[in-house]
């Protein structure tokens, strides 16, 4: 007997589009090229004078975020905007839920205002595949952050950086370090690149800031920062959050710097023209130092920048999945 | 009341007993196997030819959510959905609200259960007030008004100390205590067996150590204390290997199983689906193996559905907002049917425990078919099937398995000599 029924993936459509944009799990490496491509030609869009394409004129799109974020939030606006959609920003964690309202009636009271696209940040695992299983299975929903789980968007602006600077991923070499337990970037990162080619991603982190069985994604682990940066072509720095320091994860910012921290010295055993991404916000002095940040191979900046591109590409692609489905299913119906 | 069941192939496990033959019952009593007493006139018979007859199965832990969580289940629908799954004895646990930690409470739930009349119930006390590990319950008085053994579910003693006067008081009145092993330090946060599955879905992991670190005190607490102990709900291969030396070293200790524990993995939760979020975790496929090997062996002689209806809401949120729990007692013998017809168990090993194993380890008047005995049993037909769902009587749907077409149907279950279901 085998308890799970095989089942279509949940984000995409009957002709293997995108519907929903949960995670990077499951979506094959044309899926991915073809986000990675309409994004390209969306950076053109961007660098016009008058920024907006009219791909979503007349929908609404709901950003919905239960956690803070300034940047995800203002990226996915702005896209929404240059795909000419109606913008709403709701910052839940300050409103509903605290009057006890659940994730299930915020959602569907925003469904009723004739929404089209939810953008979701939850501090729950899995809170993006709820709401697109149980809560607006017709709406596009594209997940914005879940917990520790996935941040895919992020995951491919990050592609998205490194194919513009690096051309392809077939012969790269990249490192993410820091916190891998807690980062749902890092779990992006790590699908994507695989599904995209890259044959050598390497994580770098002590024991206490890898999940277990971090084999799994095909990447080699390393605790000592000096080898593992060693030769590469990318190195992805993570965002340490303050609160590691309690519950015997970390003994202090300063011994992860001292150990784990991208200086300008370390960045030397990397590639010379080796790319330093962080998804922000950044600790300057805790997981890298100011002057690679702000230095030449820092592309930082440009990360955000390419946000915006392939949040539109995804915006559009799930809103298209999503209207062909439900022909489809009105087909059916008749 | 006078019942003939005839020409049932009747198992007994506990005396080896398996033959096609009669079963003759009155009084709430077993009469006599075989041949009819003389003189006995049935007013009901029951053609049992081809059905299989067992002891009625004995569950220790089935959660009625009475008093305090009527939206979840009652006395009365869950003892009905017990029956249907071929239970007539169960063990109630004591998070309820209030927790049963007064004699009031153990009489209401008594009370109810008998009203109701669908299985025998036996509550398990608090082992401390309110569950909160720090202060003792009443235990005696708790005994005197009908709990059977005490426990205090997951929420285990943080202070050994404490824990060691509690074993050392139950040991003084010869009480059992049930243990559900689990480090409260490791497991906190945690929502789902710590490795592969629960890292790539990005959900805080328990790891087996959470079981392991406080199984090894509590069976070293036992040892000193000498107080009779059975461990519920093991989860991981390692600890199940914990009980077995434990075990071999002379130590009287007894062990059971959740049944889905034996059927499911963490794999299950890959899309997040909240029906597969159970506490203590679903762990790792070597860890189910290790505990299918312990329950063939006997180290772990208890097979128990560890059922928890829930309504709807409770499971619908993002997994780690949603409420641990599977509601399985209605489905208990098919499920568990469909352990030996993956050939992992053979039939009479599988019903040894499911009945005189479970009764055996809390000492509970039941699990056996034996002249004089209670006439609880179970009449099914093991060529027949379930499918699960069809009928639903727990108020609680979470349960996975709906949908599923198991092996098995019970056709009646008998509590002292009365049909209690019927299909």
């Amino acid at each position: 007997m085998t308890p799970i029924a095989a089942k279509r993936p949940l984000q995409l459509n009957d002709q293997g589009q995108l519907r929903h944009f949960l995670s990077l799990d499951g979506l094959p490496r044309e899926l991915l090229t073809e986000i990675l491509d309409t994004a390209d030609s969306f950076l053109e869009v961007g660098a016009r004078a008058v920024k907006k394409v009219p791909l979503l004129r007349g929908k609404t799109v709901c950003n919905v975020f239960f956690e803070n974020s300034t940047r995800t939030r203002t990226t996915f606006e702005l896209a929404a905007q240059r795909l000419s959609a109606d913008v709403i920003t709701l910052n839940v964690s300050t409103s509903s839920t605290s009057k006890g309202e659940t994730l299930f009636d915020t959602l569907r009271n925003l469904e009723a205002m004739a929404a089209d696209i939810f953008v979701v940040r939850h501090a729950d695992s899995g809170a993006a595949h709820f709401i697109a299983e149980h809560v607006c299975p017709n709406l596009a929903i594209i997940n914005g952050g879940d917990g520790r789980h996935a941040h895919p968007t992020q995951g491919m602006l990050d592609m998205l950086t490194i194919r513009r600077h690096k051309g392809s991923f077939e012969n790269l070499s990249v490192a993410i370090v820091g916190d891998i337990l807690h980062s749902r970037v890092a779990r992006s990162n790590m699908l994507a690149l695989k599904t995209l080619g890259c044959p050598d991603i390497r994580v770098i982190a002590p024991k206490t800031l890898l999940p277990v069985g971090i084999e799994q994604y095909g990447v080699s682990v390393y605790h000592d920062l000096a080898q593992g940066l060693k030769d590469v072509d990318v190195v992805i720095m993570l965002r340490l959050q303050r609160e590691r320091m309690n519950g015997g994860l970390l003994p202090s910012e300063g011994e992860f710097y001292r150990l784990f921290g991208l200086t300008e010295q370390r960045l030397k055993l990397a590639k010379p023209d080796a790319l330093v991404m962080h998804p922000g916000p950044i600790n300057r002095g805790v997981e890298i130092e100011s002057a690679v940040a702000d230095g030449p191979q820092s592309v930082i900046l440009n990360q955000v920048t390419y946000g915006i591109a392939v949040r539109m590409a995804v915006l559009s692609m799930a809103m298209s999945g999503q209207t062909a489905q439900r022909q489809l299913n009105a087909e059916e119906a008749n | 009341m006078r019942t003939a069941i005839i020409g049932a192939r009747v198992i007994d496990p506990s005396s080896g007993l398996d033959q096609v033959t009669d079963l003759y019952i009155e009084g709430g009593k077993l009469l006599a196997i075989g041949n009819a007493p003389a003189g006995f006139s049935a007013e009901t018979t029951l053609d049992a030819h081809g059905l299989i007859a067992a002891p009625g199965l004995v569950d220790l832990s089935v959660a009625l959510r009475e008093p305090g969580y009527s939206r979840k289940g009652s006395i009365a629908s869950e003892t009905l959905a017990a029956a249907a799954g071929g239970v007539t004895s169960l063990c109630c646990p004591p998070f309820t609200k209030p927790v049963l930690d007064t004699s009031a409470v153990a009489e209401l739930i008594l009370d109810r259960a008998r009203e109701a009349g669908h299985t025998k119930v036996f509550p398990i006390g608090a082992l401390s007030k309110g569950l909160d590990g720090e202060q003792l319950a009443e235990l005696v008085a708790l005994r005197d008004a009908g709990c059977v053994a005490f426990g205090n579910g997951l929420e285990s003693f943080r202070n050994s100390r404490t824990l060691r006067r509690a074993l050392e008081y139950a040991a003084t009145f010869d009480l059992q205590v049930i243990f559900h092993s689990q480090d409260h330090d490791l497991a906190e946060g945690g929502l789902a067996h710590e490795g592969a599955t629960a890292s790539f879905l990005g959900l805080p992991g328990i790891p087996e150590t959470a079981e392991t670190v406080a199984l090894a005190r509590d069976l070293l607490l036992v040892e000193q204390s000498g107080v009779r102990a059975h461990f519920s709900q093991l989860t991981s291969a390692r600890g199940a290997e914990l009980i077995a030396d434990a075990q071999a070293r002379g130590l009287p200790v007894t062990a059971d199983v959740a049944l889905y524990q034996l059927i499911l993995t963490d794999e299950a939760l890959i899309d997040f689906s909240s029906l597969y979020h159970v506490q203590p975790p679903l762990r790792s496929r070597a860890d189910r193996d290790g505990l299918r090997e312990a329950v063939k062996s006997g180290v772990i002689s208890a097979i128990a559905s560890h059922h928890q209806p829930h309504e709807r809401d409770a499971k619908l949120a993002p997994f780690g907002a949603t409420e641990p729990g599977i509601s399985s007692v209605q489905l208990l013998l098919p499920l568990a049917m469909s352990l030996v017809e993956d050939g992992l168990f053979d039939l009479p090993t599988l019903l040894a425990r499911l009945s005189s194993g479970p009764a055996n380890a809390l000492r509970l008047p039941a699990g056996r078919l034996a002249v004089g005995a209670p006439a609880d049993l179970v009449l099914f037909d093991s060529s027949a099937s379930t499918l699960a769902g069809d009928t639903w009587f727990s108020k609680g749907a979470n349960c996975p398995f709906l949908g599923h077409c198991l092996p098995a149907a019970v056709r009646y279950t008998l509590v002292d000599g009365h049909i209690s279901y019927q299909a």
